[in-house]
């Protein structure tokens, strides 16, 4: 086998190639993890058991299989597996977006209100009663979302429009949507909804299932897709806006179709598991360190990275106390903190 | 690639560019001198079409900017600001390769000939020895070199660049000039040191967001406009090695 030092743009062979290979490797670890989150919990299921139901369903096998195994695996882990990757994945992405259009280091997918409006909608719906019973948590919860960005993005565009605006103007929001949510709480709910509530907040895969699925993961698809395909204009923002437009970038309508998509993706993942933390700031600052700050890269991999963390974390959050569930967000935060330590001291020696 | 403007004015509350109008011949260099304030970088992005609802029109090689897209216009016409900063771990090579951000999409990608492109940008500037280090590592005028190579891997017809040498030592600024003035497109460039001006084709004189002045350097930089506009007073001196005139400023007297 000979080493061939592709000097950069020598042949489009090469590009293709790597594509193909990277691509394929990434959907191998993304199968893999999904595996893992389906073999590992709490109760243990062989191997042999998991394929068997695999097959049962896929190609009607006919294995003789415990319903009730059947059950953990297909109706209660994979589509918990699959969330975990959609959300993770979702939250990863409208982390790298928001971090390439604000040129700011702490952005991430709460900046805009987004996880405030989406806690004060839920909170809205269940203690509340708004909607009279006709919207389910998940509804509330992502109308409170759009409601808290449509907010937060009218008064940056009235401030002027900037990135500095965009995030003041989000730190307002949050607040707002905070507090509202204290409120309503410290208003209308007694103790045990109130632990439901904050139980929900910090992020909570519990209660997913395939219905879940068919929200998050073509929600996840979608967002990675548009990314992938404004890979080059976000590159372009690096030297900021003004820069991008005179590279040619249609600097509006890139920011209003990435940023609708990162909204769109934060407000439907935080709709259906809570609004976990970390995931959106720190897996794309460490994505940066191993694939470099170009999006062609950066997207793909912080995408998988997402997706594989927070279907990690999940297994955590299972096996942390036996026989309860610590919430996800608290698992990705004690990681996640840490881990976004390691990334800055590493990071400060290199420079 | 005639740069032609008409009447160009834009206001930020108040006034900051009024009713400029100016051509700029294929394969000129024009230089824009003025005090702080009188409104060179906004002209400057005006005629690159990055500043929106301007008065006035601009029309390149006969076409009206604002009748081409934002993709169109940098594919002819290349903008380097004054100062340009990133976070981000580019190296040399990345931040050069934006410059072909314009002539590829998501279904073009970069291909062989970019490739190529990049590394004569590369090379114009003399950089091609550092193009895998990192954009944090490099100085002052190395930074200013890389930007001019990305503005040339766009390969514009109009490079129009904001004070350029600014922030740079008296060598880089001199080869930064002289790299600029050889290249084989038009140039716009902002100048703060009228000496240096004195190399461009023509100098437009700006004040308080007119043009006050338009033409040959050495009719446009007389020592009573210099006094006028710039408030100094100014001894044309001859240098003996090649004839050219150079100025030796002096404070005029408070309240002149």
């Amino acid at each position: 086998m000979s080493l061939v030092v592709s000097t950069p743009g020598a042949s489009a062979r090469p590009l293709a190639r790597s594509v193909i290979f990277w691509g394929g490797a990434g959907a191998v670890m993304l199968m893999l993890a999904i595996f893992a989150g389906v073999v590992i919990g709490e109760t243990p299921l062989p191997l042999s058991t998991v394929a068997a139901v695999f097959a049962n369903v896929l190609w009607d096998a006919g294995h003789a299989v415990d319903p009730i195994d059947a059950g953990i695996v297909w109706s209660y882990r994979l589509p918990r597996s699959l969330v975990a990757a959609g959300c993770g994945a979702g939250l990863a992405l409208s982390g790298v977006v928001l971090q390439a259009l604000v040129r700011n280091a702490l952005a991430d997918p709460y900046l805009l209100g987004v996880s405030a409006g989406a806690g004060a909608g839920a909170v809205a719906v269940t203690i509340l009663g708004l909607g009279g019973g006709a919207l389910g948590l998940s509804a509330g919860a992502f109308s409170g979302a759009t409601l808290a960005f449509v907010l937060v993005a009218l008064l940056a565009r009235a401030a002027g429009g900037g990135s500095a605006q965009l995030v003041l103007a989000g730190i307002a929001g949050s607040q707002l949507f905070n507090a509202l949510t204290s409120f309503f709480i410290a208003k209308s709910a007694n103790a045990e909804q109130a632990r439901g509530i904050m139980f929900w907040l910090l992020g909570n895969l519990s209660g997913v299932r395939w219905p879940d699925v068919s929200l998050a993961a073509p929600t996840a698809v979608l967002g990675f897709v548009i990314c992938l395909w404004f890979a080059r204009a976000m590159d372009a923002f690096s030297f900021g806006a003004g820069s991008a437009a005179a590279l040619g970038v249609p600097v509006r309508r890139v920011q209003a179709v990435l940023i609708g998509v990162t909204t769109l993706m934060t407000a439907t993942m935080v709709s259906l598991v809570g609004s976990i933390g970390f995931v959106g700031l720190v897996i794309p600052h460490a994505m940066r360190m191993v694939v470099g700050p170009r999006h062609a890269r950066l997207v793909p991999a912080a995408a998988l990275a997402g997706a594989v963390f927070l279907i990690g974390a999940d297994i955590v959050s299972r096996l942390l106390i036996p026989g309860q569930v610590v919430p996800i967000g608290v698992v990705t935060a004690l990681v996640g903190a840490p881990g976004f330590a390691l990334i800055l001291l590493r990071n400060r020696r290199r420079l | 690639m005639r740069l032609a403007a008409r009447g160009l004015g834009w206001s930020a509350g108040a006034p900051i560019v009024e009713d400029v109008s100016l051509t700029i011949e294929p394969g000129e260099t024009f230089g824009l001198v003025g005090p702080n304030g009188s409104g060179k970088s906004t002209l400057l992005r005006m005629m690159a079409g990055l500043i929106p609802r301007t008065r006035g029109t601009v029309h390149l090689g006969g076409r009206p900017l604002s009748r081409l897209s934002r993709r169109e216009v940098a594919q002819r016409i290349a903008f380097v600001e004054q100062i340009a900063d990133t976070s981000e771990a580019l190296s040399v090579r990345d931040v050069v390769e934006l410059g072909r951000t314009p002539w590829l999409s998501a279904l073009a990608p970069f291909s062989p000939s970019d490739g190529m492109i990049v590394d004569e940008a590369l090379q114009a500037v003399g950089m091609a020895g550092l193009a895998s280090r990192r954009w944090a590592t490099l100085s002052g005028g190395e930074r200013q070199r890389v930007q001019i190579a990305r503005a040339l891997a766009q390969r514009p017809r109009v490079l129009i660049l904001d004070e350029p040498t600014n922030h740079l030592d008296i060598h880089h600024q001199l080869s930064l000039l002289r790299l600029v003035s050889r290249l084989p497109v038009t140039v716009v460039l902002a100048l703060h040191d009228l000496n240096q001006a004195m190399g461009c084709d023509r100098l437009g004189v700006m004040q308080e967001g007119r043009m006050v002045a338009c033409g040959r350097p050495v009719e446009v930089l007389t020592p009573e406009r210099l006094a006028a506009i710039f408030r100094v007073g100014a001894t044309p001196l001859c240098d003996p090695v090649d004839q050219t005139t150079i100025f030796r400023y002096h404070c005029l007297e408070e309240g002149a």
